[in-house]
């Protein structure tokens, strides 16, 4: 569903000639991509508001009452009204971004880290360790994500660490299957064979030639899957499995105020339309990297 | 070709094992004891016992899972725990329903997608190519359980044109082809679209881009050929890859509909799973993942045997 239809396959052309200057030009191209900005100011203003919603919450976010249920939007001390609990929807949409964020953004980054070891393990080893690897990790590739991560965790349970766990074990085979893909290609190239005959061992190799070289696209292609887990994320706590109440976070919000959508529907579609805006923004600064840093799919 | 189709098809039983592997497993990570759910809070230990070896769960794990995988290979995947009655029946009557919509919507987002994908990498660079891209990305960025409660929203609760729940009017699970199911066909299937829409998109207008840059069509400019007779080449030359990318994404929609049919209420494998969940069902939600991923895994391979058999060119290694 949510996820690509195939695993990217990268290739890299002359990776090690990767001057200082490099970075310096992935910024400049970058900052020539408005949509790109524009997407990056949004990802930034929502980790700001992530971080310091305390401060910023008008209201207590959890301070429920019978009598005011469902205020409209706009209504006197409900800029955009109330919950079905009586709770001011703009505090908690705004504490909301914690919980969603980090809920969508921790399993990548454990996926990136378990992922990328995999792989580059199985990439570097080659032979037996290699096919041993991969081919496990097909099993979990033959899941599409949304069915293994509702599996993982309606098996588990309902939690945040639950859900974090089946969302990271979701990701992990994607970016391992990058990683193995382009660790082969770098174990291959020239500049390794000459740095083996030169003496280096393979732990050198592996921290100097095959990590500086894949890190990059690995990297580029675990931003591309922060909109997918951000979706997911909430998915899980919208169908009960994820985060319960009464913390607010997106995904559970927006499952709470389903019954509304009859009374006061456009503040049941509010929550929603956070992740939209969360995921989209992801995804476009993503898409902006990839086309700055000019990895080739 | 042949010995390429025979690999294929080989490489796929162990996949498959893995995967019932990982189903016969998702009952023992679950914490407690899967019994908790049937058995009152004041059972004697002798029921316990009894129960327990009634379902199983008193042999050795390497045991448990040769009786289950074996069991299920004759068409036996239990019993549900909740309902009592058979897994196999309760997912086989939920598939039907979970595949008519699924189908529905990777139809409707072929049709589009395909058609924003072709003018986007004909007509590069253009305006219509920079709002088709904007589209897709769209596509695959929108929470499609949102998308779903907003077209609820527009035309369910505010216009009254559709329904929003259920998959007939008496709220039976019961589907037939006429007009009065289809009405609750429109709105699921029109929000699970989005999601093939703007992968097929992506796919189409890349395709269509690279095949435009081909020699050949080159040559068949310079035969003088129309833009249509351009245009049919093209669209031979895209329609298999195409076609395999909605074979996956039907895959996908599939094992992913349990959002989607938790919007409409619509009585599919995601119903059933979600309630599996809930009333800690253990031996249903196992069975339903397992038909689920078999599926994925089965049209996998269907769709890359007939990409090699309508394209022998393509190489595979």
């Amino acid at each position: 569903m949510t996820s690509a239809s195939a695993t990217p396959t990268y290739t890299i052309d002359s990776a090690p000639q990767r001057s200082p200057g490099y970075w310096k030009g992935v910024l400049t191209r970058l900052a020539r991509d408005r949509l790109a900005i524009a997407a990056g100011v949004v990802v930034l203003a929502l980790v700001l508001m992530a971080v310091f919603a305390p401060l910023l919450t008008p209201a207590d976010p959890f301070l429920a009452s019978m009598l005011k249920r469902l205020r409209p939007i706009g209504s006197a001390g409900f800029p955009l009204g109330s919950d079905e609990l009586g709770r001011d929807m703009l505090s908690r949409l705004i504490l909301g971004a914690r919980l969603s964020l980090f809920m969508g953004l921790a399993p990548v980054l454990l996926a990136f880290f378990v992922g990328s070891a995999i792989g580059v393990l199985a990439g570097y080893a080659g032979g037996l360790v290699n096919t041993a690897v991969m081919r496990s990790i097909d099993v979990l590739y033959a899941f599409p994500s949304v069915l293994l991560a509702i599996a993982l965790s309606g098996a588990l349970g309902a939690g945040i660490v639950n859900s974090l766990i089946s969302l990271t074990i979701v990701f992990v085979p994607q970016i391992a299957r990058v990683a193995e893909a382009v660790t082969t290609q770098v174990r291959r190239s020239d500049y390794v064979e000459a740095a083996r005959a030169s003496g280096a061992g393979a732990l050198t190799i592996v921290r100097v030639h095959v990590l500086g070289n894949v890190l990059g696209p690995i990297f580029v292609y675990t931003t591309s899957l922060i909109s997918v887990s951000m979706i997911l994320a909430s998915g899980l706590s919208f169908l009960g499995l994820g985060v319960k109440p009464p913390e607010p976070e997106w995904g559970l919000m927006l499952n709470t105020l389903r019954t509304a959508i009859y009374s006061q529907p456009w503040i049941a579609a509010l929550p929603g339309a956070m992740i939209f805006i969360t995921s989209i923004s992801f995804n476009l600064l993503s898409d902006g990297i990839r086309s700055a840093m000019e990895v080739k799919q | 070709m042949i010995f390429y189709l025979l690999r294929r098809i080989i490489y796929t039983l162990p996949i498959m094992l893995g995967v019932a592997l990982l189903c016969f497993a998702l009952v023992h990570i679950a914490p407690g004891d899967p019994l908790v759910s049937i058995l009152p809070a004041d059972a004697s230990v002798e029921l316990q016992q009894q129960l327990r070896v009634a379902y199983g769960f008193d042999k050795s794990l390497p045991e448990q899972f040769g009786l289950w995988s074996w069991r299920a290979l004759h068409g036996d995947l239990g019993t549900s725990i909740a309902s009592g009655r058979s897994v196999i029946s309760e997912v086989f009557n939920a598939v039907g329903n979970t595949l008519i919509l699924s189908a529905a919507a990777t139809l409707i987002g072929f049709l589009f997608g395909a058609l924003f994908g072709f003018v986007a990498g004909y007509f590069r660079g253009s305006r219509i190519d920079r709002l088709a891209s904007l589209l897709s990305v769209i596509g695959v960025s929108v929470p499609h359980y949102w998308l779903g409660m907003v077209l609820a929203i527009i035309f369910s609760s505010q216009l009254m044109w559709l329904p929003a729940t259920g998959a007939s009017p008496d709220g039976g699970a019961q589907w037939a082809w006429d007009w009065v199911h289809m009405r609750h066909l429109i709105l699921p299937a029109i929000t699970m679209s989005v999601i093939p829409m703007g992968i097929i998109a992506r796919t189409v207008r890349a395709l269509v881009g690279d095949i435009l840059a081909q020699e050949y069509v080159v040559g068949l400019q310079a035969r003088g050929l129309t833009h249509l007779g351009i245009f049919l080449h093209v669209l031979k030359n895209c329609a298999p890859t195409a076609m395999a990318v909605m074979g996956l994404q039907l895959g996908y929609l599939l094992g992913g509909s349990i959002l989607i049919e938790t919007v409409f209420a619509w009585p599919g494998t995601g119903f059933l799973l979600n309630s599996a969940i809930f009333q800690r069902d253990l031996p249903l939600l196992q069975g339903t993942i397992l038909v689920l991923a078999l599926f994925f895994v089965a049209l996998n391979l269907i769709v890359d045997v007939l990409q090699t058999v309508l394209d022998p060119r393509i190489e595979r290694n």
